[in-house]
């Protein structure tokens, strides 16, 4: 075990994604995130993916995690009446778990921390009853069980929500979380990774990072200083932050503002990470009227502190950083695929040559799309 | 002969260690290939060996480096140069965030551009005086804070949308200079800043500093001095001079 050791701090993010919509399996992910292994210090990592499920991608996916084998009857007993259970499983994984590949971003010398005493981890593949939507929309009932489930059932925390995509997270390097949750049997279009450096909050494994609710998952390095605003913002609208880490109004966030109030993500990427009034003097007329609504509308959704962020969604990934870049964040494509990490050797080391690199401006978003004609 | 080392799958310490060792034992090259991140590579190093990185480094290259020369064939990240006292960095692609922090010595060429903060809280001493060249565009809050040095920004193949430097150009700045190749947009600049013609001294340091960038990187000398170049000095050496006082 590592101790008594200069630890370069930081939190990695690490994103690919082909917009034709080819599913890769997750080794390339696990290697790019694993190169920042000094950017995390073992207390988190987790990963989402999207198009994992194919022959279930009509229903919802839960990634539950449970602290003991009663709160999972709890959640069982929870879910009879409220849902339509098709299957439920054990999340297949390789206890101590440990990568092992060759890389430059780990000591050998070191050793290495073996991924040890999980939560129960089950999954549940679900239908939502017909008769249980007559007054609210599927998603929105789903999304308040959810709520329900991670303030209610003692024990039980969901990891992820939504239709052919989950979350694989938990406390230790994300390298290892990888290889622990066998990404490399799963295949995915779009991959996102965290490495986590805790600050503020608990390293536990409901607070790892990808933070994520029906599609939307997120993952970010830096810290969300308006938390209480953004808190106080997004409860009366249902949701309930939970989960003790500050990284959670961002799905939220975007669930209220794109699903919900049903922003385009551009414009709500323009709420959380707003320009400023002096810069929005500046605008055409046209642009200047729908920013000033939008931060006049959204002030309580606007995100101060240093963030570089990768959200996913079934249909694409979009990265953006905080106003005046206090994070990292390198862009690329090669051909079909769309890479965003903290470093840009994250990205070589999975694609060694690149048609383009670039750094996004602050508070702009790079957006990544599936092609029109692809379905999910 | 340069001692090269394949640089696949080894963690930092392990190749700054070997670099360091040689260079007690009297090396004077070093090629490194196949780097992907390794970060601190010439930090602290006091000779002038010279080191050619094949790939691209990881943050925080040179610091405190003291006297080599560092030939980067690949972007470099972010962090490089942080308080660098001696030596040379020539970057053939474009440098991340926080470039030259607190340098106070040697020379930064970069062939392409530079992102947030580059120079930030740059300082000079006597004849110690950093200088960072880019042949490219900067990000925001370029030269904040700056207390000495040259900071050179040459804008080259960028289109006439792009603007030379983001926004909070010299945002505090209180010593140094700043050469921009062709126009500022004022509404950018930080407010302790002006606009100034360039004079004769000014010719002379431009000229040395660019005919060195245009060795490095193969260009044409009278083609970078086509267009007019502005420059960006201080308001006050002292900005903050009576804030405390009362």
């Amino acid at each position: 075990m590592r101790c008594n050791c200069y630890i370069p701090s930081g939190c990695a993010i690490s994103g690919m994604m082909s917009e034709s919509g080819e599913r890769m399996d997750g080794n390339a992910i696990i290697k790019s995130i694993a190169l920042m292994h000094d950017r995390s210090n073992g207390l988190g990592g987790g990963f989402a993916a999207y198009g994992i499920y194919p022959r279930r991608a009509n229903q919802y996916a839960f990634h539950m995690m449970f602290d003991n084998m009663e709160a999972k009857e709890k959640c069982e007993e929870y879910f009879n009446g409220t849902f339509d259970v098709v299957l439920d499983e054990e999340m297949p994984t390789r206890p101590g778990a440990v990568f092992e590949e060759e890389t430059s971003g780990r000591y050998p010398e070191y050793g290495t921390q073996p991924i040890t005493k999980p939560p129960v981890l089950w999954r549940y593949f679900i239908d939502v009853p017909e008769n249980k939507t007559k007054f609210v929309s599927e998603r929105e009932y789903v999304v308040e069980k959810v709520m329900d489930i991670n303030s209610n059932v003692d024990g039980a925390f969901v990891a992820s929500s939504g239709k052919n995509m989950g979350a694989f997270k938990g406390v230790g390097y994300p390298e290892d979380i990888g290889v622990f949750y066998k990404l490399d049997e799963y295949k995915a279009y779009i991959w996102t990774s965290h490495g986590r450096f805790p600050t503020n909050t608990p390293g536990w494994w409901g607070g790892a990072h990808p933070f994520c609710l029906l599609d939307w998952s997120i993952v970010h390095n830096g810290e969300i200083s308006s938390y209480g605003i953004n808190k106080r913002y997004l409860e009366p609208f249902g949701y309930k932050l939970e989960l003790r880490t500050d990284t959670e109004v961002v799905a939220y966030l975007f669930d209220l503002l794109v699903r919900r109030h049903k922003l385009p993500i551009e414009l709500a990427v323009k709420a959380l990470a707003a320009p400023f009034w002096k810069d929005i003097d500046k605008m055409p007329e046209n642009e200047r009227k729908i920013v000033t609504a939008i931060r006049q509308v959204y002030g309580g959704g606007l995100l101060n502190g240093p963030f570089s962020i990768i959200l996913g969604h079934s249909r694409g990934m979009v990265g953006f950083n905080d106003r005046i870049k206090l994070r990292p964040m390198t862009c690329a494509r090669k051909d079909d695929m769309l890479y965003m990490a903290s470093e840009e050797s994250a990205i070589r080391e999975i694609a060694p040559d690149l048609d383009e690199v670039w750094s996004p401006r602050a508070g702009t978003a790079i957006v990544g799309e599936l092609n029109e004609e692809v379905e999910t | 002969m340069a001692m090269t080392i394949d640089c696949k799958g080894m963690y930092y310490r392990k190749l700054n260690k070997m670099i360091r060792n040689a260079v007690e034992e009297g090396e004077t090259e070093f090629v490194l290939d196949n780097i992907n991140g390794q970060r601190y590579i010439g930090n602290g190093i006091n000779e002038k060996v010279k080191i050619t990185i094949n790939g691209v480094p990881g943050n925080d290259l040179a610091m405190f480096m003291n006297g080599p020369t560092l030939i980067v064939n690949a972007n470099a990240q972010d962090t490089i140069a942080n308080t660098m006292n001696a030596g040379e960095i020539i970057v053939h692609g474009s440098a991340g965030d926080v470039l030259g922090y607190g340098m106070r010595g040697g020379k930064l060429y970069i062939k392409g551009n530079v992102g947030y903060r580059t120079g930030i809280h740059m300082k000079e001493y006597k004849k110690q005086i950093p200088a960072i060249i880019a042949g490219g565009v900067a990000g925001d809050f370029c030269g904040e804070y700056m207390a000495g040095g040259i900071l050179i920004l040459l804008g080259l193949n960028k289109d006439d949308d792009t603007p030379i430097a983001g926004d909070y150009f010299g945002t505090g700045m209180h010593g140094g200079v700043i050469y921009v190749r062709g126009d500022v947009d004022e509404s950018t600049l930080g407010k302790e800043v002006s606009v100034l013609e360039l004079d004769k001294k000014d010719d002379k340091t431009l000229k040395k500093h660019l005919t060195e960038y245009c060795e490095h990187f193969g260009l044409n000398y009278d083609d970078v001095m086509r267009k007019p170049f502005v420059k960006l000095l201080p308001v006050s050496t002292r900005p903050y001079g009576n804030m405390y006082a009362y």
